[in-house]
């Protein structure tokens, strides 16, 4: 463990690992080689390259293929595709969808979950690195990792039938007393239960493991100095935390949040199974219901015959896709290279 | 050498992986009781294969298993892909039959012609009545019509005791409690068929589409059959539409519906709902049993109960291919006999009435 | 002072002073470590409640005669019959597919961004790991439905899901076997070199070894995670209660798959299976992750 923090430490400043010059020392060819071994090279680093472009394109592709399925049932739309809150796609000849209240539930929901999940994540991580018996603190971190493990699911079965009726209370307590805020009031659903809020929920506890890892091995590199350093003024736990392990990791912890961002807004089944659908649009209270627009996808997959009205779906995928694309990629500029995906 | 025994480790896991995947078996020790009364309808094509409707899914499951046990060695696979798939797959020579929540359009008729190279036909096998299903605490039975249950899904009811609901159940504590609607949020051939009903039978009440999605535009969704008989369950004072499988399972109240022919209201049986089927008009030519669902769900014959989901299967009149149409006719036949019918009321359909079974049976066996 | 142990130095440094630390930052530190503590009991909570719930109602499923060896087929939907034995199938199987498809593809990645990369090429693609890694798995499945089946023509089948799962393994594999890779110590690489062997031959007979066990831990973790992808197998595949083999044609179940279609069983058996399945899928992944974490322990890379 500690020599891998070594390693790695000094390695973060940018995107060229300077611990590893793999490259450099090898002359390009050596005059002495042997030609099949100079096939071999030319044929081995052809396929290692070529996988690596591999990636790429499978990003390219993965646009490319999405918005070729989208451009004939986005001509075909009838409503406007940013700003109308109905997805009707019953009539082949005559769509009309919009994907207004897709993103607002979709955020909705990853946002409450994020709110939720990172001030916990916070206190898990420092619990782990700075808190915990360093002989307890490795399966510990297994039992936050193993929350990753449970397949999605099952979290929406046991967020739908054993965690909603048990924090409905909550939401009709916030729903009467805090009501006069937007996102307390009464939504588009005539329950309290199976909504935003509820979906939030289920989502905080699916993203915790995640911002919580990344958090956990950022707060772990932590040059040691500026800990002897910190303890060495008189600082107690707390601001050895403080002044150390926060601004150190900070950039880590918000880059593991947007990747638990970019998990939320493209979790599926547990959000179809929990978050329940309304007739009406979306009003801008965590007591809304809807889909999202994974959920929405999920939820015609088993209708996807026709042409026109399966790319109405995958227009909303393209989205989810973009969606997706940038939160990673903000994710990637803040952590700028401490953090593996 | 400590790669080596890890190589070991990982081509012993992989061994074990193997030897588990030649142990199992389709044979469960149960699977009830032997048939073999329907030897006669054996043999053709060994594997069938059909996609479709998963509203009838249950049911084909009987039957498949039925067939299974009838005819050694023959089997039927149906994919509930959903009844557009269904169709499609049908019409473009994937499946050997379709099952579908609605009969073939003009269009695909047209088409099945091309791939039957002779008519198709509609054939409605799988009758399952929709309840409208309830949670109201110490209201144990509830009489509703057509036009009220039309107006408590379009939200023009809004109440418990509304003076509509009230009449309808004379001497009944009808608490002030607010209506709450569970819909089924996914689309569904019960969706559409419960809107037709609720279109056909309220005079112009309702007032929305019959579509495979709910037009009502009150209430909270719910993805699925169980979904909202849970959604019911667990929120009181809510109502829904559901298979009736589901509402009994679930525990909740079962409400009886006044048809069209006014009178006393019916609860939902399944001899009730045979005197719906049995009084069904048939538009289609010939064999083709295409129905007017209308004639269901505006049913005026007393003891007859209206909301009705019927689903058919859609077969070729004359296969191209000999053993698949000798086969497709075995299956049907099997799927109409005592043994597959019997046990349809527990999976929340009901047994083809007798009258309207003589009809199937006579499109069944001129199946070629 | 006499002897200084292990678990002094593990303790703040700060511990004679205490007296002069003033009270509201002795209180504030307190209050940390309360609600830190806190933070991590709060991430337990749902933990234990969901294994509570799965266990508890799916125990019985597992321990009945049938439920490893045979399928669902002929069981009709009341009935506790039958077992998962297709599914356990449908599982492995596109999941090894998957692996078999990924690991080559992700570790020739890795060795490119190691030991060949350089440039804008390597940076694009070091990048792009990171945007399939976030890739949503109901996205992976519909560029599958899009590109293969609805464009190519192919018929919905086991192999399609396994397409889509090589994209959401990927970018771990890739990542893990990165790491491990730029672990290997450059002494072994350079003493290769010194003695004249090319640099291909280096990384395959000693980079590769040498970062063997972490590389096939990663594997596994990715593989973890992909078997309770349900998305896909919604998307790509129809569902079938018998056995198929044959993952290149036909319905094929598998233990995410047959939960959400016990979903539309009415009957009391149908949760009784669906809370089984889920048991037997945690249990299965469970192994997996064990698998790979007793690999790491025991296989630090030689200095």
């Amino acid at each position: 463990m500690s020599e891998r923090i070594e390693q790695r430490a000094p390695g973060s400043e940018g995107e060229e690992d300077p611990i590893v010059p793999s490259s450099s020392p090898v002359p390009e060819s050596t005059p002495r080689r042997a030609p099949s071994s100079r096939r071999g090279e030319s044929v081995f680093r052809f396929l290692a390259s070529g996988s690596g472009v591999l990636v790429v394109a499978a990003i390219a592709l993965i646009g490319l293929f999405l918005l070729i399925q989208a451009v004939p049932s986005l001509m075909a739309n009838n409503a406007n595709f940013f700003t109308s809150p109905e997805f009707s796609t019953g009539d082949a000849n005559n769509l009309s969808f919009g994907i207004r209240d897709l993103f607002l539930v979709t955020v909705f929901s990853s946002v409450f979950a994020l709110v939720l999940a990172m001030p916990v994540a916070l206190g898990v991580a420092l619990f782990l690195t700075n808190y915990a018996p360093k002989q307890l603190s490795r399966p510990f971190a297994y039992v936050v990792d193993l929350l990753a493990a449970v397949p999605s699911i099952i979290y929406g079965l046991w967020g739908i039938l054993v965690l909603a009726p048990a924090i409905e209370p909550i939401a009709r307590w916030l729903n009467t007393n805090l009501g006069w805020i937007f996102l307390f009031r009464t939504g588009n659903l005539p329950v309290l239960s199976g909504t935003i809020f509820t979906g939030g929920v289920v989502l905080a506890v699916m993203i915790l493991p995640i911002i919580t890892a990344v958090s956990r091995e950022v707060f772990a590199q932590t040059p040691r100095f500026q800990i002897e350093a910190a303890k060495a003024l008189g600082a107690t736990r707390w601001e050895v935390i403080r002044m150390a392990t926060l601004p150190y990791g900070r950039s880590g912890y918000i880059a593991g949040s947007m990747l638990g961002l970019g998990r939320a807004l493209g979790e599926t089944i547990a959000v179809l199974i929990v978050i329940r659908a309304s007739t009406s649009p979306m009003t801008f209270s965590l007591f809304d219901g809807g889909y999202t627009f994974a959920s929405l996808i999920a939820s015609a997959a088993s209708e996807f015959s026709q042409p026109l009205p399966t790319g109405a779906y995958i227009s909303a995928g393209l989205v989810l896709f973009v969606l997706t694309f940038v939160v990673n990629a903000l994710a990637r500029v803040i952590a700028g290279g401490k953090v593996n995906g | 050498m400590r790669y080596q025994r890890r190589a070991a480790a990982i081509g012993l896991v992989a061994a074990g992986a193997l030897l588990f995947s030649a142990c199992g078996s389709d044979n469960a020790g149960g699977g009830g009781e032997q048939g073999g009364a329907n030897a006669a309808a054996c043999g053709g094509k060994q594997n069938l294969r059909a996609s479709g409707s998963s509203a009838q899914a249950n049911a084909m499951t009987r039957f498949v298993t039925a067939f299974e046990q009838a005819c050694e060695g023959q089997t039927v696979a149906y994919t509930p892909s959903g009844s557009g798939a269904g169709r499609n797959e049908f019409l473009g020579g994937q499946t050997d039959f379709a099952g579908s929540d609605s009969a073939l359009k003009d269009d695909e008729a047209q088409r099945a012609q091309q791939r039957c190279a002779s008519p198709a036909w509609n054939l409605p096998m799988v009758f399952g009545p929709v309840a409208i299903a309830y949670n109201l605490a110490g209201v144990p039975d509830l009489a509703l019509d057509g036009t009220a249950i039309a107006r408590i899904f379009n939200g023009q009811i809004t109440t418990w005791n509304d003076p509509a609901i009230a009449a309808l159940n004379p001497g009944k504590q009808l608490p002030a409690a607010p209506i709450i609607v569970n819909f089924r949020s996914d689309e569904s051939g019960t969706t559409e068929n419960f809107q037709k009903y609720l279109v056909a039978a309220s005079n112009g009440a309702y007032g929305k589409e019959a579509e495979q999605t709910f037009q009502g535009g009150v209430g909270a969704g719910a993805r699925g059959s169980q979904g909202v008989a849970d959604a019911t369950r667990n929120t009181p004072n809510s109502i829904t539409y559901v298979e009736s499988s589901f509402a009994t399972r679930a525990g909740l109240g079962v409400a009886q519906v006044v048809n069209s022919g006014g009178g006393q209201p019916v609860p939902l049986t399944a001899e009730n709902v045979g005197n719906a089927i049995n009084d069904v008009a048939v538009t289609g030519q010939g064999n083709d049993l295409e129905l007017d669902l209308n004639s269901i769900y505006t049913t005026r014959t007393p003891n007859a109960y209206p909301i009705v989901l019927a689903t058919y299967e859609i077969v070729c009149s004359n296969y191209q291919d000999d053993p698949t149409g000798q086969a497709v006719r075995g299956f049907l036949t099997t799927a109409l006999s005592p043994e597959a019918q019997q046990g349809l009321p527990e999976a929340g359909y009901v047994p083809v009435p007798d009258r309207f079974k003589q009809r199937l049976t006579t499109a069944v066996n001129a199946i070629q | 002072m006499s002897t200084v142990t292990g678990a002094d130095l593990e303790r703040p440094a700060s511990e004679p002073p205490t007296r002069r630390i003033s009270l509201s930052r002795r209180i504030k530190d307190n209050v940390a470590t309360v609600l830190v503590s806190l933070a991590f009991l709060i991430a337990v909570v749902p933990l234990v409640w969901v294994l509570v719930t799965v266990v508890s109602r799916g125990a019985p499923a597992l321990f009945s005669a049938d439920w490893w060896g045979t399928s669902l087929s002929g069981i009709l939907p009341e009935e506790y019959e039958g077992g998962v034995y297709h599914a356990i199938y449908g599982t492995l199987i596109q999941a090894l597919i998957a692996t078999v498809i990924a690991v080559p593809i992700g570790i020739l990645a890795a060795i490119y961004l190691v030991e060949y990369g350089r440039g804008a090429l390597a940076r694009t693609t070091s990048f792009m790991v990171d945007i399939l890694a976030g890739v949503p798995s109901i996205v992976a499945a519909l560029f599958v439905f899009a590109a293969f089946i609805s464009i190519l023509g192919a018929p919905q089948s086991a192999f399609m899901v396994s397409l889509a799962l090589v994209l959401l393994m990927l970018p771990v594999v890739i990542r893990n076997t990165e790491e491990m890779l730029r672990l290997v110590p450059d002494r072994l690489r350079e003493s290769a070199y010194a003695l004249g062997i090319p640099k291909w031959k280096t990384i395959l007979r000693i980079v590769l070894p040498t970062a063997f066990s972490g590389t096939v831990t990663g594997v596994m973790l990715a593989i973890a995670r992909i078997m309770g992808e349900t998305a896909p197998v919604l998307v790509l595949v129809g569902y079938s209660r018998a056995i198929n083999y044959d993952p290149f044609q036909g319905n094929m179940a598998s233990l995410p798959l047959l939960m959400y279609s016990e979903l539309s069983n009415p009957e009391a058996a149908g949760q009784y299976r669906i809370w089984g399945a889920a048991l037997t899928l945690i249990i299965i992944i469970m192994i997996f992750q064990v698998g790979a974490s007793l690999l790491s322990r025991f296989s630090a890379i030689p200095k």
